[in-house]
C-alpha cells in the first residue's frame, strides 16, 4: 500500500485544557503531535487510559480546538479536491468536511427525541442528497447487518439498550462512504458475535480504501483491524 | 455553497439608558446556516435578536441581508414600509410567548393563510388546503383547523405559531426561546417539527435559547453572550465539549444530567 498517499497529515499539534474553576488550571495533553493516514490504512491510536488518545481523536473531528498545530485533509465538493486545513477553521468549512469526507463512531448515541432508528441511521445521505427511499433502503440494510431486530426500526434508540444504540450509530456513521474514518471504542458494549458483525464491516471499509484512526481496547478488534500503531504519550510521561 | 452570508451583523451596540444590552457584536450567518445565541437571562441575546430583525434600531452598527433578488440591503436604513414587507414575504419570527406571534382572533387556517396571502396566494381552495397541510405537519388536529388560537393549549399555539412563520417557505427565521415555558414532552414535539423543517428548508436562522441541549440539537454555531457581549463562539459541539471561557465553562458544568 506503499503507493497510496496519505488523506490526512497531522503535524505540531499542541491542545491544552484550561479549567476556569480550578484556578485557571492547564492541561497540556497533546504536544507536538504528527501521523498521517492513508487510504486503506488503519491506525490505532495505543496508549494508557488517560494518554490523550480520545483527544487526539476528538481534534481530529474538529470537536475539541487544539492552540496550534496542523490537521490537514483531502476533501472533495463540487469544486474539486484539495486539502482543507481544520485547526481554526470556520464552522461551515469543519461542518462541510464532515458531511462528504469524515465520519465519526463514538460510543455513545446522541439520541435525537421522536426519531425514529431508522431515520436516525439515514440522515446523513439524505444530507448528501439520497432519496428518502434510497437512504432508508441503506439503513435497512445496515441495521440488519448490524443485527437491530427489525421490530426496533421504527422506534426512537432512546430506550434501546447500551450495545443496540452503539450499532445504531455505527449504521449512522458508515451509512455514507466517507473517505476518512474515526472511530472511538466502536465495539466497547457489543457481544462477541455483534462485536464481529461490526468489526466486518469496518474492515470492509477499510479493504475499499477508507483511511482509519480508531481507538480499540479489545485486542481482537484492534488486531483484525489495524495496520498499523500510533502510540499516545501524555507530555511529561514516561515514554 | 452560496457566495456571500445571509446576514452579516457589524459591531452592533444597544443602550437603554446607561445600560449597555449589547456591546459591539459582529457576525455572518451563512446561507443554510442555524446560529444559536445563548446566555443566561440578561445577557443580551433578545436584544441582540431584535436589532437584527429591524425590531429595534441599534445605537451603533448595522445589519446587511442579502434579499433573494435586490441584492444587499441595510436593515435599518430601510422604510418601515419596506422593513415590514421583508418580515412578511422573506423572514420569519417565532417568539417566545405564540400570543404575540399569532392573531388571536383569527382562527387557526386565517392565521397561516394570512401569511400565503402576503405573498400572493389568492386562490382560496388553494390557502385552505395548504394550510391543513401545515396543521398536519405541526401534529395538530384537522377538525382544529377553524378553531382561534385561543382554544389552543400553549404547545399547540407555538406549532400553530412555527407553521404561520414556516408556511411561506422564508430564507431567515429570528426565533426567540421557542420552547421557552412549555412542558419537556411539548418541547421534544416543537424541536422535532423544527429541526425536520430547518433541515429540509435549508433555512438560515438565528435561534436565542438559554436551554443548551435546545442549542445541541438544533444549531450549526453558538454564540455565547455575558453581559451584552460576546464571550465565545465556534461550531455548536465544540463550544459545548471543548469550553474556552469561564463563563462558558461555568454554563457547560451547570446542566443537569438525565
Amino acid at each position: 500500500m506503499n503507493a497510496m498517499l496519505p488523506v490526512l497529515r497531522v503535524s505540531g499539534l499542541n491542545k491544552s485544557f484550561v479549567m476556569h474553576a480550578q484556578g485557571d488550571l492547564a492541561l497540556k495533553v497533546l504536544n507536538d503531535v504528527a501521523l498521517s493516514v492513508a487510504p486503506g490504512e488503519c491506525l490505532a491510536l495505543v496508549g494508557p487510559s488517560g494518554s490523550g488518545k480520545s483527544t487526539l481523536l476528538r481534534s481530529l473531528y474538529g470537536n475539541y480546538r487544539p492552540q496550534s498545530g496542523s490537521i490537514r485533509i483531502r476533501h472533495r465538493d463540487s469544486h474539486g479536491e484539495g486539502w482543507v486545513e481544520l485547526v481554526g477553521a470556520e464552522p461551515r468549512v469543519t461542518l462541510e468536511v464532515r458531511r462528504r469526507t469524515m465520519g465519526f463512531v463514538s460510543q455513545f448515541l446522541r439520541v435525537i427525541p421522536r426519531v425514529a432508528a431508522l431515520d436516525v441511521v439515514a440522515e446523513p445521505a439524505l444530507r448528501l442528497g439520497a432519496s428518502l427511499e434510497e437512504a432508508r433502503r441503506r439503513a435497512e440494510f445496515l441495521l440488519g447487518a448490524l443485527g437491530i431486530p427489525e421490530r426496533l426500526w421504527p422506534l426512537p434508540p432512546a430506550t434501546f439498550s447500551g450495545g443496540e444504540q452503539q450499532r445504531v450509530n455505527i449504521a449512522r456513521s458508515l451509512i455514507t462512504n466517507y473517505p476518512v474514518l474515526l472511530l472511538d471504542e466502536p465495539t466497547a458494549s457489543l457481544d462477541a458475535d455483534n462485536r464481529n458483525h461490526v468489526v466486518e464491516l469496518i474492515r470492509h471499509r477499510r479493504d475499499a480504501g477508507a483511511a482509519i484512526v480508531g481507538i480499540f481496547h479489545d485486542t481482537v478488534v484492534r488486531d483484525a483491524l489495524a495496520t498499523r500503531l500510533h502510540n499516545v504519550v501524555l507530555p511529561g510521561a514516561q515514554a | 455553497m452560496a457566495d456571500g452570508p445571509i446576514l452579516a451583523a457589524r459591531s452592533i451596540t444597544k443602550r437603554f439608558g446607561s445600560r449597555v444590552a449589547c456591546r459591539a457584536v459582529s457576525f455572518d450567518l451563512w446561507p443554510g446556516e442555524v446560529l444559536g445565541v445563548v446566555g443566561e437571562s440578561g445577557s443580551g441575546k433578545t436584544t441582540l435578536l431584535n436589532c437584527l430583525a429591524g425590531r429595534l434600531l441599534p445605537d451603533e452598527g448595522s445589519v446587511g441581508y442579502e434579499t433573494a433578488s435586490m441584492g444587499t440591503v441595510d436593515v435599518h436604513g430601510l422604510s418601515e414600509a419596506r422593513r415590514r414587507l421583508l418580515a412578511r414575504t422573506e423572514w420569519g419570527f417565532v417568539n417566545q410567548d405564540a400570543r404575540e406571534g399569532l392573531r388571536m382572533a383569527v382562527s387557526a387556517g386565517g392565521n397561516i393563510g394570512e401569511r400565503l396571502m402576503a405573498i400572493g396566494a389568492r386562490h382560496y381552495g388553494n390557502i385552505r388546503q395548504t394550510a391543513a397541510d401545515w396543521l398536519g405537519r405541526g401534529e395538530i388536529d384537522l377538525d382544529r383547523l377553524d378553531d382561534r388560537p385561543t382554544t389552543y393549549s400553549g404547545g399547540m399555539r407555538q406549532r400553530l405559531q412555527i407553521a404561520r412563520n414556516l408556511v411561506s417557505e422564508p430564507r431567515l427565521v429570528f426565533m426567540d426561546e421557542p420552547t421557552g415555558g412549555l412542558d419537556v414532552s411539548v418541547q421534544a414535539r416543537i424541536l422535532d417539527l423544527l429541526r425536520s423543517l430547518v433541515d429540509r428548508m435549508h433555512l438560515s436562522a438565528v435561534l436565542v435559547t438559554h436551554d443548551l441541549g435546545v442549542a445541541r440539537l438544533l444549531t450549526h454555531r453558538l454564540m455565547v453572550m455575558q453581559g451584552g457581549s460576546v464571550v465565545e463562539h465556534g461550531l455548536t459541539d465544540q463550544v459545548l465539549d471543548d469550553p474556552h471561557h469561564a463563563y462558558t465553562q461555568m454554563l457547560v458544568a451547570s446542566i443537569l444530567p438525565v
